[in-house]
């Protein structure tokens, strides 16, 4: 049987597979994901984000929880960052959803960022279309702790969760540019501890103050306050996730066209930019070039933006640098 | 992107056995060695564990056991692996065992066991000549 045929059913070692094939950038798994890809687009994928010890391997558990009891079918991505030293990393956001190993229903998945920043791996995006294509309702994709500025989840995510713990920070964190400007539904967790009510009339502010909507096509972020171990107040967050779904739905085929449109966009960008810098660095490390450019520089021979665009320049004719 | 296979390993400890200082140690042991860690935690029973294998993608399972149940949860998991066609899966243990346990879980196919002493380096070696990532 093919690949692409066992992971539409559902083979749970094959998806298992593919995905660490595509982690660690095999060949053969670009075949496979070039056939899956017109069996991708059903699933509603969730993005969960938020600093270190926010509570998001917690959050994520009782979502599935939510979901299973709600009969949908669910696809974890969990990503954890990888040592810049050694490259190796301990995966652990699975220790808070281990209950649900055995749910046949349930496919969870721990990834190491593997150098790449922006809050996920280079391999997720693929991997949410392996979950996506083996029939999984919902994909949740808790991303690794970030701070302020890693919101690539936006562009793969439909609704993208801030998880957020009681006083972190003052005023000005709030109206500072980032991550915050990009959450669809903000979660404050952890919301028995002191300060829950000023976290919350912060984010609100900072909501209220933006009143053009621009952006996300005019939805209005909603704010939950949950203690997610102890499973509380997650059935009204569903809803509230449930409710920009909605959202999206109505806006029309419009809208939806133009999110699929912007992703479709960005897949492809990131993935030429990949492919380019990939295949241009191996061809120019075989041939020696390479190390010339970088002995050029360190001896200031040459700078980097002249380079560049001579590499450009040769390698891609017609095409012209910036 | 990496082109190179990295090794992916779980560890874990199965049953009512809570102490779990010894499979930290060796879960960052390693990390350190730059193989990719899935840490299950504890009071694991031998079916998450190996749904979690499975699911992982994992080459090795490396369970910690302390409290003296190795001879009846180790081959579980070995059957389970069985069971799913994910034989593979190479199962090694570190812990208190007795030396006749040894060897009898090694005849019924547990890699390796290695005991209180057993020094980090000669665990990560281990793993790199007998692991080959599939």
């Amino acid at each position: 049987m093919s690949w692409t045929q066992k992971i539409l059913d559902g083979d749970i070692r094959a998806v298992a597979r593919l995905i660490r094939n595509i982690d660690d950038g095999l060949s053969e798994a670009r075949e496979v994901l070039k056939e899956l890809y017109p069996h991708t687009g059903r699933a509603y994928i969730i993005g969960i984000t938020g600093s270190p010890g926010v509570g998001k391997s917690t959050l994520v558990d009782v979502m599935i929880q939510n979901l299973r009891a709600r009969g949908k079918t669910v696809g974890v991505l969990a990503v954890d960052p990888t040592s810049p030293f050694s490259g190796g990393a301990i995966l652990g956001d699975r220790i808070r959803m281990q209950r649900h190993s055995t749910d046949k229903e349930v496919f969870i998945r721990s990834m190491a960022t593997r150098g790449h920043f922006g809050g996920l791996t280079p391999s997720t995006r693929g991997a949410i279309s392996v979950l996506d294509a083996m029939g999984k309702d919902y994909i949740l994709v808790e991303t690794v702790g970030v701070g302020q500025d890693e919101i690539e989840i936006v562009r793969s995510a439909h609704t993208t969760l801030i998880v957020l713990v009681p006083g972190m920070g003052d005023e000005i964190q709030a109206i500072k540019a980032g991550i915050l400007e990009v959450g669809d539904v903000f979660v404050i967790n952890k919301a028995e501890r002191e300060g829950a009510q000023k976290t919350r009339q912060e984010i609100m502010v900072m909501i209220e103050m933006n009143k053009e909507r621009k952006i996300k096509g005019g939805w209005k972020p909603s704010i939950f306050l949950i203690e997610a171990i102890k499973n509380e107040g997650v059935e009204d967050l569903m809803k509230g996730i449930e409710e920009h779904r909605t959202f999206l739905l109505k806006k029309g085929p419009d809208y939806l066209k133009k999110f699929q449109y912007d992703q479709a966009h960005m897949e492809l960008f990131d993935l030429i930019k990949q492919d380019c810098v990939e295949v241009l660095h191996d061809h120019l490390k075989r041939s020696g070039k390479w190390e010339q450019y970088i002995q050029d520089l360190v001896h200031k021979k040459t700078d980097p933006y002249t380079l560049s665009e001579e590499i450009i320049a040769f390698h891609l004719n017609g095409c012209k640098a910036p | 992107m990496s082109k190179e296979r990295k090794i992916r390993i779980l560890v874990g400890k199965p049953g009512l056995d809570g102490h779990d200082r010894g499979a930290r140690i060796i879960a960052r042991a390693f990390r350190d060695a730059g193989f990719e860690v899935v840490y299950t935690g504890l009071h694991q029973t031998p079916e998450e564990i190996v749904q979690a294998a499975i699911q992982e993608d994992v080459d090795l399972i490396g369970l910690s056991s302390l409290a003296g149940a190795h001879n009846y949860l180790f081959p579980q998991v070995l059957e389970l692996l069985q069971e799913k066609g994910a034989e593979d899966i190479v199962l090694i243990g570190g812990g208190i065992f007795p030396d006749e346990d040894i060897l009898s879980l090694k005849q019924r196919g547990v890699k390796e066991l290695f005991t209180p002493g057993a020094p980090l380096d000669g665990i990560v070696n281990w793993v790199r000549e007998n692991i080959k990532p599939r």
